[in-house]
């Protein structure tokens, strides 16, 4: 029998992208599909290392239009495919993703955010949150993960398999260029042990049984003649990703039940955010935070719970404000005021989100 | 004696009438290509992939697993297929527009990595779900919606030669050929040839079929097919451009 990616449960220190290749491989993903961009590279990097000893593939496609496409394929096909990009390679993406969106097609796909607009940086930013969320041309049926650490890098992308073959909606895990870069300790582990079951893959083209004889072809479109026709379709898309929504909705709050300034962030932001409001309560400052962990489906009513209780709100992000409209949308009506701290496509630190706290009492 | 069945298997009576025009070359090579996976009996692991344009109003064409994708996409989506799931034989097909402009680049790279798939492409010399545009394909002089003094290879390029580029950069053991809706027994055979090369992991295969768009070109069906016949077999050359050494040998 063929040996198990990861025995048991490891304690290691790597770079996020070796972390993801890790974790797809644990998650029992057949192939990648993928087209060079910085800081996604060594993803591909380790999964071409790693994945032929587990009998894994992969496939250098000739532009991310083709990553995306072929990424498609090979989920109707009935495997565990998966791809990683950034930046403007997340904008070639998007018209794929938005097949899969509308043809329920459960692509994983890893965003490592790089500043834009544009070429801009290969370093790291969280512009790519609109993006990521509504880009190709639908409504935004996807699940996608912001996530704050290596930790969460493998927990997530194990989950992102489950999650998008549940639910067949696209899944992504959004990171970004340092989570990619830098070096952390976590744990690794095989899933199987932790009692991780995995939702089996299946196909939706070329399954048993020849077509027209022993059952009915299987004839997937997306193009509709009618408006009605199309709008049914999309109808039932919305209905049932809110259907399941509070069930795939995940945040993480801290010190929220008396305070009175309420920090909001995503992703690496957030550790900035979280290592504030311990210093903020040390000094008597009644500071809380709240994290979204799904951008999509947005855990509205949590943070209107918490947004309604307390006196103003910051919104920290690496961004200008593209957290912000998604928090504002969720909590449409919510008197407490909003203020914003944005550094669209720089880092962001402790103290400069302590400063911003105390410019709010 | 068996007698020869009118229509090839793989034809869903259930969706005939299809969705075409009257005169349209597209189902003239649906027609051969079904005839061909019929006679090579590979029908039960066959996956049809039709693109935007009207190759789209195939999606529900045949007796197949099929997937309808985006324009120019389809190749990419049946390499993903096939990348993934070797023992199906995956089928592109696409228009001039999707195949040569929009796509060209996957059909190139499609080709230089000899993937196990086989592109079919109609060159109906124009774009012709949208309208009537002018297409990579559209002959000199040809006056299209966006050519209407006629296309200048001057300013527009002349135009594609799709079979003669791929082969000048597929592999040894690729197959391309030229069809054309006006010799269908020609052109089912190349479909066989092209689909045997995957049956046997030689590689890529690409068919370009010159194909008829007489709503587009306004033309009658006399007019229809001296355009076909004539005119652009000028251009286009007819019959096979690429067959892997052994095939030519015997
Ligand atoms: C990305 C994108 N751009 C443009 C279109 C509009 N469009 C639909 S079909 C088509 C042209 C089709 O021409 P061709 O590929 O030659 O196929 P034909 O209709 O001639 O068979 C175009 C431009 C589209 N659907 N998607
Ligand atoms: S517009 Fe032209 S190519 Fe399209 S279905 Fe009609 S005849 Fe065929
Ligand atoms: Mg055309």
């Amino acid at each position: 029998m063929e040996q198990k990616p990861i025995q048991g449960e490891k304690k290691v220190f790597m770079t996020g992208n070796e972390t993801v290749a890790w974790a797809a491989l644990a998650a029992k993903a057949d192939i990648m599909y993928g087209y060079p961009i910085t800081p996604q590279n060594e993803i591909m990097h380790y999964w071409t290392r790693l994945a032929p000893k587990h009998n894994r593939k992969f496939l250098q496609t000739e532009d991310e239009i083709s990553a995306g496409f072929t990424t498609v394929g090979g989920v109707l096909s009935g495997k565990r495919a998966f791809t990683a990009t950034s930046g403007p390679g997340n904008v070639l993406m998007q018209d794929s993703l938005s097949m899969a969106e509308m043809m329920r097609i459960p692509i994983v796909m890893v965003v490592t955010q790089r500043g834009g607009p544009s070429t801009a940086t290969v370093i790291y930013s969280q512009q790519e949150t609109t993006l990521t969320c509504f880009g190709g041309n639908g409504e935004g049926i996807r699940v996608v993960y912001s996530t704050a650490s290596h930790q969460e890098l493998f927990d997530y992308t194990i989950k992102a398999f489950n999650t998008a073959w549940k639910y067949r909606f696209p899944t992504f895990v959004l990171g970004d260029g340092y989570q990619s870069q830098m070096r952390e300790p976590l744990k690794i582990y095989d899933p199987d042990e932790k009692g991780i079951e995995f939702v089996p893959a299946v196909a939706q083209l070329g399954v048993e049984g020849e077509a027209g004889v022993d059952r009915d072809p299987i004839h997937l479109r997306n193009t509709y003649n009618m408006e009605d026709e199309l709008y049914e379709v999309v109808r039932g898309l919305v209905d049932d990703f809110k259907a399941v929504a509070p069930e795939i909705e995940e945040y993480r709050e801290q010190d929220v039940d008396d305070c009175e300034i309420l920090v909001v962030a995503h992703g690496i932001v957030s550790r900035a955010v979280e290592g504030a409001v311990q210093q903020l309560r040390r000094e008597g400052i009644k500071a809380g935070s709240f994290r979204p962990i799904t951008l999509r489906p947005f855990p509205e009513k949590h943070l209107r719970r918490n947004a309604e209780k307390a006196r103003k709100m910051l919104i920290v992000e690496s961004a200008e404000g593209q957290l912000r409209r998604l928090a504002a949308d969720a909590i449409y009506g919510c008197q407490t005021p909003m203020e914003g701290l944005f550094r669209p496509g720089e880092s962001i630190t402790v103290e400069e989100v302590v400063q911003a706290v105390k410019g709010l009492l | 004696m068996s007698i020869q069945p009118q229509m090839p298997r793989l034809w869903r009576r259930e969706t005939k009438p299809h969705k075409f025009c009257p005169g349209c070359g597209h189902p003239l090579i649906l027609k051969a290509l079904a005839e061909a996976i019929d006679e090579l009996g590979i029908a039960d692991r066959t996956i049809f992939g039709c693109d935007i344009g009207c190759s789209l109003l195939s999606w529900d064409f045949f007796n197949l697993d099929t997937v309808q994708t985006h324009h120019g996409r389809t190749t990419p989506v049946m390499v993903g297929i096939k990348r993934a799931r070797p023992e199906l034989i995956c089928i592109a097909y696409m228009g001039d527009g999707g195949g040569y402009a929009i796509g060209s680049q996957h059909l190139v790279n499609s080709a230089v990595r000899n993937e196990n798939i086989m592109a079919v492409l109609a060159n109906n010399t124009v774009y012709a779900m949208t309208g009537g545009q002018m297409a990579p394909t559209t002959m000199p002089d040809q006056k299209t919606e966006t050519s209407p003094y006629g296309r200048n290879v001057k300013e527009a390029g002349n135009p594609t030669q799709g079979p003669e580029m791929v082969a000048a950069i597929a592999s040894q053991d690729a197959y391309v050929a030229r069809g054309t809706i006006s010799k269908l027994g020609q052109l089912k055979n190349f479909f066989k040839k092209g689909l045997k090369n995957q049956m046997e992991g030689k590689g890529f295969s690409f068919i370009e079929a010159l194909s008829a768009c007489p709503t587009n070109w306004r033309t009658n069906a006399e007019e229809t097919w001296n355009f076909i016949e004539k005119d652009m077999t000028k251009y286009y050359t007819v019959g096979e451009i690429k067959a892997p050494v052994q095939d030519k040998e015997g």
